[in-house]
């Protein structure tokens, strides 16, 4: 196993009488892209700020490419690529003279120009940040932290309040820096982009590494392979008569029916259809999908991610 | 080849500023028009000729042997009319028992003005003469005028504008989009930051004094009778002691609303009581311990002493204390306070 490229272990840090990380353990590896998934307020900023040299933790121990805070942040500065949550670049400057300026805060690295390569803003070159839509300023903010070259890339949130078209275009050029090498420790609240482009993610909650593995591993651990939504209408659904159906592993009440947890489709699906039809119930919609790193969040907070 | 990150951040600060067009407007423009403005307003007039009405042809014949007054000959109705219009400031009139009547409202200082000379015109062309010989000499002197008051109040307020807004809307800016915080993940030495604004205010400020100065010199004459090295010297000490309020101003406000609340708490009372558009000794005696202290109340004296009475660095050493120790209480407050985030 190669030395880590980052390594956090029992990392706590409180404001005021707030706990914003609870012993937090971490390890990623060079050359993946590490995902730290969990709802707004599990701690993932905290965390991530902390790694990036940027907030003090109370305790804990962390190592950023085998070095520390207290001794070597020169180096580490050089090194580390940074995308903060929410920063809005000056938008009075232009792309180019953007890049610029980041440009020559780091010693080496690609220069302006390719730097807005890498991100594909070369038709904005001379626009001004204030003109630039959410996607491309998110760009842009990526190309600032790739100007340093950076072997250790933190992204905080990437995609938040970005429309679909522009979420799947960062995902893109990520998945392009994944292919480069680059070892990328990101947070997000969206269980499918962590799916998408992270190679092992830790669901977070408060301010805990909850689970840790690679997204499949991670489903599987549940023992959930689908899930299954039945709505039918007004008419209510006797849960206990679907929790003695084959294959079912957990059923809950939702609005206008139930869902399932199945490890099976193919023979659970029938059962539920003769099952309604037993309990003379109309079937408005069927739903199934196979299960994500939401429903694992969901199997172990019994919260969904979005409304946690 | 990289650029230096210190000529990038100066790089940026000009091209916010340049990119701003209202920053423009209120750092030249403004001061100018107001310079040019209240110039015009209090400019050294001839004296004000009176215009008064008679009606009568042997009035008029004797109000016009003097050369301060303007004489409209009308009908008793029209004169009235012109009076009451404010076209003329009396009326003139026989009486009926053969003397002269003025006709004028006595609370307007014009108007009684205009009843002296009238009635002197009056009093002469029927004989008087003057017991006491009597001649003028005249004293319009540059240097005493209202003009050479203000435009040292200008500069030194231009330099306490520029200085703190310049700084503080910008840091606070940087700050409230999270920007500062990006600035300080990056390699970058904090203090190129902060140097970058200390250049860019060396940048500018030939040009924020230079403007309204050359201005007042040319246009209105106002004279520079010290050291043009030593004013210099005031004006760096002045640019560097706003900006230091400025610093530890932006210090930690997270907002420009916050800041801007602040920042007309400092200002506000040196536009009244610091001697820009009048002299700080207005001011009752218990009041002017604190007035004096304050920097603009300093600087506005020393750039007066320099320029209108020629007085050297030495005999202002009270304004230079002033000056420099709210310089360096504010710096360091400032580099003591300031959050990076």
């Amino acid at each position: 196993m190669p030395p880590a490229a980052l390594r956090v272990s029992n990392l706590k840090k409180t404001y005021k009488d707030v706990v914003a990380v609870n012993g937090l353990d971490l390890e990623v590896f060079p050359g993946e892209c590490f995902g730290l998934l969990g709802p707004n307020g599990a701690g993932k900023t905290t965390t991530i700020e902390i790694c990036e040299g940027l907030t003090e933790p109370d305790s804990g121990i962390v190592e950023v490419l085998g070095l520390r805070w207290e001794t070597d942040s020169k180096e580490l500065r050089e090194r580390l690529g940074i995308q903060l949550q929410e920063t809005q670049l000056s938008d009075k400057i232009t792309v180019l003279e953007t890049l610029q300026l980041f440009r020559s805060f780091f010693r080496q690295g690609p220069s302006a120009e390719d730097a807005m390569g890498l991100v594909q803003l070369q038709e904005k070159r001379d626009a001004r940040v204030g003109n630039l839509s959410g996607g491309q300023k998110q760009r842009l903010a990526l190309a600032c932290a790739l100007v340093g070259n950076p072997d250790l890339l933190f992204l905080d949130e990437p995609t938040t309040g970005l429309d679909p078209q522009a979420r799947r275009q960062l995902w893109d050029l990520i998945t392009q820096f994944k292919k480069d090498g680059r070892t990328i420790l990101l947070t997000t609240h969206y269980m499918d982009e962590a799916q998408q482009l992270c190679e092992r993610v830790a669901i977070v909650d408060h301010g805990k590494a909850i689970a840790r593995g690679t997204p499949r591993e991670l489903i599987t651990s549940i023992g959930v392979e689908h899930v299954i939504e039945v709505s039918t209408g007004s008419g209510a659904v006797d849960l206990e008569r679907f929790r003695s159906l084959p294959g079912v592993r957990s059923v809950d009440r939702i609005e206008g029916g139930a869902q399932l947890q199945v490890s099976e489709l193919h023979s659970t699906v029938p059962a539920i259809l003769a099952e309604l039809t037993h309990q003379n119930l109309p079937l408005t919609e069927l739903r199934t999908h196979s299960a994500t790193l939401e429903d694992v969040f969901v199997a172990l907070t019994g919260r969904h991610l979005r409304d946690a | 080849m990289r650029s230096h990150p210190l000529f990038q951040l100066i790089l940026l600060r000009y091209r916010e500023f340049i990119r701003e067009p209202e920053a423009l407007f209120w750092n030249f423009a403004f001061p100018l028009l107001l310079v040019a403005g209240l110039g015009i307003a209090f400019r050294e007039q001839p004296p004000d000729i009176a215009r008064v009405a008679v009606v009568t042809p042997q009035l008029a014949q004797s109000l016009r042997q003097d050369k301060q007054l303007v004489v409209d000959e009308l009908s008793a109705e029209a004169a009235l009319a012109a009076l009451r219009a404010g076209k003329v400031t009396l009326i003139a009139e026989p009486g009926p028992s053969g003397e002269v009547v003025y006709r004028y409202d006595d609370t307007n200082p014009d108007a009684r003005a205009a009843r002296m000379l009238v009635d002197r015109a009056v009093q002469v062309a029927a004989g008087q003469t003057d017991p006491v010989v009597s001649t003028n000499a005249l004293v319009r002197e540059p240097g005493s005028r209202y003009i050479d008051f203000l435009v040292p109040g200008m500069i030194g307020m231009g330099l306490m504008n520029s200085g703190m807004w310049g700084l503080v809307f910008s840091i606070v800016d940087t700050r409230r989009r999270r920007l500062l915080k990006r600035i300080v993940a990056t390699p970058m030495p904090r203090h190129y930051y902060l140097l970058s604004f200390l250049c860019w205010r060396l940048i500018l400020l030939p040009l924020e004094v230079g403007i309204p100065l050359g201005f007042g010199v040319l246009v209105f004459g106002v004279p520079l009778r010290g050291s043009l090295l030593e004013l210099a010297v005031w004006c760096l000490l002045g640019a560097f002691t706003f900006g230091s309020i400025g610093l530890l101003i932006a210090s930690r406000a997270k907002t420009i609303e916050g800041a801007s609340g602040i920042m007309n708490l400092v200002q506000l009372p040196m536009w009244i009581v610091s001697g820009v558009f009048f002299s700080a000794d207005r001011f009752p005696a218990f009041a002017q311990p604190f007035i004096q202290a304050l920097p603009l109340t300093a600087l506005n004296a020393a750039l007066r002493a320099n320029m209108l009475r020629g007085e050297s660095m030495l005999q202002m050493k009270q304004q230079a204390a002033a000056l420099s120790v709210c310089l360096l209480v504010s710096f360091l407050a400032a580099l003591k306070l300031f959050r990076w985030r």
